[in-house]
């Protein structure tokens, strides 16, 4: 069964310049187990796709029309109190920036533990030594010193790690993962995907994974779809479209990277 | 000919050895790439060689014309109070002793010759930045450094912030360029793609010191240190 289906998904921006059609049509369906790709330059909609998904779309957007099941669970037709028991514990999310996804007033530890403690039932010590287990997992080095830092005292690959471990922390059904190592240098970039690597496919997670880097995109995807100003242009397995694109959109992609490689 | 000679030259900000002892040497239209991870010095290497940052110690020898800088972030580097014409023209108006335009119709000439080499409509000049994309905002910038009639431009990340599609289109205007007006660029990147596509010549740097150098041929296919090969291998290709 397929762990989310997106159908017909549209997105609209309502701005004083006319309407932006930011998702415009997208469909595609996740496996349980499957690390599936969206790529696309910026601007086409991977993200506002990513939003849609946990319906965090703010005026002037509103998702027109569409349907998303996750788990045969209609997510646009559920009210906020169900959303919010979905959101960071059935699907949670790590967002390109790490800097930027974390409280700076707060502890690395204490925010971890507070996502642990508002959709598990669980008291406060049992939290702490989930955080800690996770914390381990995402392979940080010493984390009983990065539990006890607060955010601006870590690096950006030891602070992504850190949103990984809090987005794994409520064993979620999906995983959406927006840039991860965008902003990340490429040898740290190296570490963070062999960690997430290894992570998704000994827990068998299903995950959606946004990037506008196709070379990112060939070492973690099962399948990918590519987007094209708000709607998908193809999709398939990756081998599939890496080998023998058939859109004009994903050949001009593959060769601007070609080009460069 | 060498153009720019930097002996040992040294800038440290407090504890940070922000540039630790660079020696090199950048020939007449060479392309010379500094690639490096964030942190690394290369921003600050390219200020020092600009004179923008003066060394603690070392000696920088540049036997060029004018120098010239296109910056990492199109958004950032335009006035966004100033319409693309005078963005042209400022480098032209505020240094006039110093070019050949004697009035305001010779800056209007070179500033639509600038346009033709950019590929953007006259239309743009009346325009402002915000109303350009990232890749046309680039393109600005760099038609901004060649109007001065540099002999030496530093690019200081200049498709990092961009789409690749677009870092393809830039890339190749920044050799175009280089092949018609001669120019010698001092290239720095994180992505090593990017270098090998544009540069002819490499220096890799790590915590301020560069630890090998040379033509990127070589360094490439034949990476002394350690850390290069661990560079070269963390750089995704699209193996499907």
């Amino acid at each position: 069964m397929s762990v989310l289906e997106v159908m017909d998904l549209k997105t609209y921006f309502y701005t004083s310049h006319g309407v932006v059609k930011a998702v415009d049509g997208v469909s595609f369906n996740i496996e349980k187990g499957e690390v599936f790709g969206l790529v696309g330059e910026s601007g086409s909609g991977k993200t506002l796709t990513a939003l849609s998904i946990l319906k965090l779309i703010s005026f002037p957007g509103r998702i027109v029309d569409g349907r998303i099941l996750f788990n045969g669970i209609d997510l646009l037709c559920s009210d906020d109190k169900l959303l919010r028991n979905i959101r960071g514990s059935k699907i949670s999310i790590v967002f390109q920036e790490p800097a930027s996804s974390f409280n700076p007033v707060f502890t690395i530890g204490e925010q971890i533990t507070e996502a642990a403690l508002v959709h598990q039932r669980i008291g406060r010590a049992a939290a702490k030594r989930k955080a800690m287990e996770y914390l381990e997992r995402a392979r940080i080095g010493d984390p009983k010193r990065i539990y006890n830092g607060y955010p601006h005292q870590l690096s950006g690959g030891t602070k992504q790690r850190a949103g990984i471990a809090m987005a794994l922390v409520n064993s979620p059904d999906l995983i959406i993962l927006d840039e991860p190592t965008t902003a990340l240098d490429v040898t740290i970039q190296a570490q963070v995907l062999d960690m997430l690597d290894e992570i998704i496919h000994r827990e068998r997670l299903s995950i959606l994974f946004i990037s506008h880097d196709l070379g990112v995109i060939s070492r973690m995807c099962d399948s990918v779809a590519v987007m094209n100003k708000g709607r998908i242009v193809e999709t398939g397995p990756v081998k599939n479209i890496l080998n023998s694109p058939k859109e004009a959109y994903t050949v001009s992609l593959l060769e601007s990277v070609k080009a460069l490689s | 000919m060498t153009i720019i000679r930097c002996e040992d030259i040294k800038k440290y900000f407090g504890v940070v050895k922000a540039v630790d002892g660079v020696s090199l040497d950048i020939e007449k239209s060479d392309c010379f790439g500094i690639v490096g991870e964030s942190g690394c010095g290369k921003t600050t290497l390219g200020k020092l060689i600009l004179g923008i940052l003066d060394p603690d110690s070392g000696r920088i020898i540049r036997n060029t014309g004018k120098m010239q800088v296109v910056f990492q972030d199109p958004y950032n580097s335009l006035d966004p109070k100033m319409k693309i014409f005078d963005v042209l023209a400022e480098g032209l108006v505020v240094r006039r002793s110093s070019f050949v335009v004697r009035n305001a119709d010779d800056v209007k000439r070179k500033v639509e010759e600038v346009l033709d080499l950019i590929r953007l409509p006259k239309t743009a000049l009346k325009k402002y930045p915000h109303q350009f994309s990232g890749g046309e905002r680039q393109r600005i910038a760099i038609g901004r450094a060649v109007l001065t009639n540099p002999e030496f431009i530093v690019c200081d990340e200049p498709v990092s912030s961009l789409d690749v599609t677009i870092q393809l289109e830039i890339l190749k205007l920044l050799k175009n360029i280089q092949k018609s007006l001669g120019i010698t660029y001092l290239f720095i990147s994180h992505d090593l793609r990017v270098v090998k596509f544009i540069c002819n010549k490499v220096a890799v740097m790590y915590s301020g010191r560069i630890l090998e150098s040379g033509p990127v041929e070589d360094v490439y296919r034949n990476p002394s240190q350690a850390y290069t090969r661990q560079l070269l291998s963390s750089s995704l290709t699209i193996v499907p």
